[in-house]
């Protein structure tokens, strides 16, 4: 309204011919061969840390597929109008979960080295009471489930709103927004569980209710992170004008720092707890991430991956420049990692505290590899935006007072 | 009235409040911003039924600086927070709590961290009173009873007799060519 008639053009919502974005699922996907092929080697050395860094990238990607997956159900269980010319990314984004399977093969095959409770001649007592959850085909049989799950939401809302860009049907966008809520609900039961089986069993003498809701915490500033950085790198290639405005940088960037201090509200709780009773079997946990050389870890997290970006992230005219959020991203996405780290390796103890291998490396290029290669497969088989879905306008108008 | 009305100064008898005209809707209003804001006046104000949006743009509004309030304020309360619970356990009334020294820090961060809201949200609602100059019980453009609109369907413009741009005559035809459907002078009351 404010500024008269825009005229958008609807190439727009197409990768450019010859764009790199274009080759994105061939570059991901040399980048998958060569960093699992280094990865296998370096493994003949070092078997477990090789599960163990394996372990660390799975999450990680996993995490900002899961990240959004949740995007798209909260943006349809809220009717959002804003957000829906970044929905589509996000829709690739959490469609990249179904090829991740491939990257679980490893964790399970890894079963014995990474989790001590699948060594049934050393179970204590304590442990022999967990076993009807903690057991190998239990925890092979939900991590399909999870899967299953996982690829049917991501499947069914991707397909829905790519069929729309052809149909314009309104009836796919209701039909929608009445599932998210159940899918929100599926969601959060399978995350939770996941990071219960995936990284809390790692020490299966230790449980903490608020685990899955940490990882998810890290699972969005992961997303958010990512999906602003896409946003920047397709503007910069010469797409998505008219379409991705400033106010939805803003947007993104504003949801980053939210679930930055969310991050930071359940790391604290869960440490705040178990800090105040103080009852062995819990701080166990804590003990080694404030040993070992951990804790120096434990510090830089709470000062880099939350009080400096807190900080910097706090005015709007940061959000709202894409090479401010673009730096600001980076630096949330190399923190995530570095919290998964500091959540899977102290687990390692062989390794002795804390330090990154070559296979840290090796393993994140091969699985971010998978990853990308599966999110550009996605993202270049339909338009870049929902071209009819029926609140396209209001995103596309939308501004922050 | 008792309160000052800090926004009007004291103007010699018989000098006008200023200029008041409506516009038909939010588009109009936000085009005439436009053409006042350009016209380089500095005193003036939109009056609307709701919120529209952009039109601090269109009046070429500053941003507000209730923002930095908010954070001196915030950062006030989270400071004090900790500062008084540190008084408290280690010099007023120093205990041991389940064997944990006395400054035990994490024990502190939930008032710290609400305090700092609070003092912030304080600092947000009484410095938004404090920029807006409120309460402000009275105010010259309630002697017009079209202004009355103002909170109805009516989108009005005022400008300030005090603005150094100000001519009756001159800002009225601005006024009327910006697209006013009506323009009278207020008198200062």
């Amino acid at each position: 309204m404010s500024h008269g008639p825009r005229i958008i053009d609807a190439s727009q919502m197409n990768l450019p011919a010859g764009s790199l974005w274009r080759r994105l699922p061939l570059i991901g996907a040399v980048a998958a061969v060569i960093g699992i092929a280094t990865s296998l080697v370096l493994r003949g050395n070092d078997e477990k840390q090789f599960f163990y860094s394996w372990l660390v990238a799975f999450l990680y990607f996993m995490s900002v597929g899961l990240g959004a997956l949740f995007f798209v159900l909260i943006q349809y269980a809220t009717k959002s109008g804003w957000g829906i010319v970044v929905r589509r990314l996000a829709e690739n984004t959490a469609a990249a979960l179904t090829v991740m399977v491939l990257a679980f093969i490893p964790v399970c095959l890894g079963l014995t080295r990474l989790y001590s409770w699948t060594d049934a001649a050393h179970l204590d007592a304590i442990l022999q009471g967990k076993t009807w959850w903690l057991n190998s085909s239990r925890f092979l049989v939900f991590g399909l489930i999870y899967f299953g799950v996982w690829a049917f939401l991501a499947w069914w809302f991707r397909s829905g709103s790519v069929k729309q860009d052809e149909t314009g049907d309104t009836d796919l966008t209701r039909r929608r927004v009445k599932w998210a809520g159940p899918g929100i609900i599926l969601f959060a039961l399978t995350t939770t569980l996941a990071s219960f089986d995936w990284a809390m069993s790692l020490e299966p003498h230790w449980y903490s209710t608020i685990f899955g809701v940490y990882y998810f915490s890290g699972s969005l500033v992961g997303v958010f992170a990512f999906l602003s950085l896409v946003v920047i790198g397709l503007r910069r290639a010469g797409c998505l004008e008219g379409f991705v405005t400033t106010e939805h940088l803003h947007d993104l960037g504003k949801l980053l720092y939210a679930f930055i201090v969310f991050w930071a509200y359940i790391g604290f709780s869960q440490f705040f707890l178990i800090w105040y009773a103080n009852i062995p079997e819990e701080t166990e946990w804590y003990l080694e991430r404030l040993a070992h050389g951990w804790k120096p870890v434990t510090v830089f997290l709470a000062v880099f991956h939350f009080a400096l970006p807190f900080f910097l992230l706090m005015s709007r005219h940061v959000k709202r420049k894409s090479l401010t959020l673009g730096l600001a991203s980076a630096w949330m996405l190399v923190m995530h990692f570095i919290d998964l780290h500091w959540l899977v390796m102290p687990s390692f103890e062989e390794k002795g505290g804390f330090g990154f291998a070559v296979l840290d490396v090796t393993t994140m290029l091969g699985v971010g590899g998978l990853f990308l290669a599966a999110f550009g497969f996605f993202l270049t088989r339909a338009k870049l935006v929902p071209a009819k879905d029926p609140r396209l306008i209001e995103s596309i108008t939308f501004e922050n007072f | 009235m008792g309160l000052p009305l800090p926004m009007v100064p004291q103007l010699p008898d018989g000098k006008s409040f200023g200029l008041l005209a409506r516009f038909k809707d939010a588009q109009a209003i936000y085009r005439a911003c436009e053409k006042v804001r350009d016209a380089g006046y500095t005193r003036w104000d939109s009056h609307s039924p709701f919120p529209v949006h952009g039109l601090d743009k269109a009046m070429g509004l500053k941003a507000s600086k209730l923002p930095w309030v908010v954070l001196t304020t915030g950062l006030t309360g989270a400071t004090g927070g900790m500062l008084l619970q540190y008084w408290v356990a280690v010099h007023a009334y120093p205990l041991i709590i389940s064997g944990k020294p006395l400054f035990s820090w994490p024990a502190f961060v939930p008032v710290t961290f609400e305090l700092g809201v609070l003092f912030g949200a304080l600092g947000a609602v009484f410095g938004m009173f404090a920029f807006n100059q409120l309460p402000m019980l009275f105010h010259p453009l309630f002697s017009s009873r079209s202004f009355e609109a103002a909170t109805d369907d009516g989108f009005f413009i005022s400008i300030e007799s005090w603005d150094p741009e100000y001519d009756e005559a001159r800002s009225s035809a601005l006024l009327r060519e910006a697209g006013a459907i009506a323009v009278e002078v207020v008198e200062n009351r």
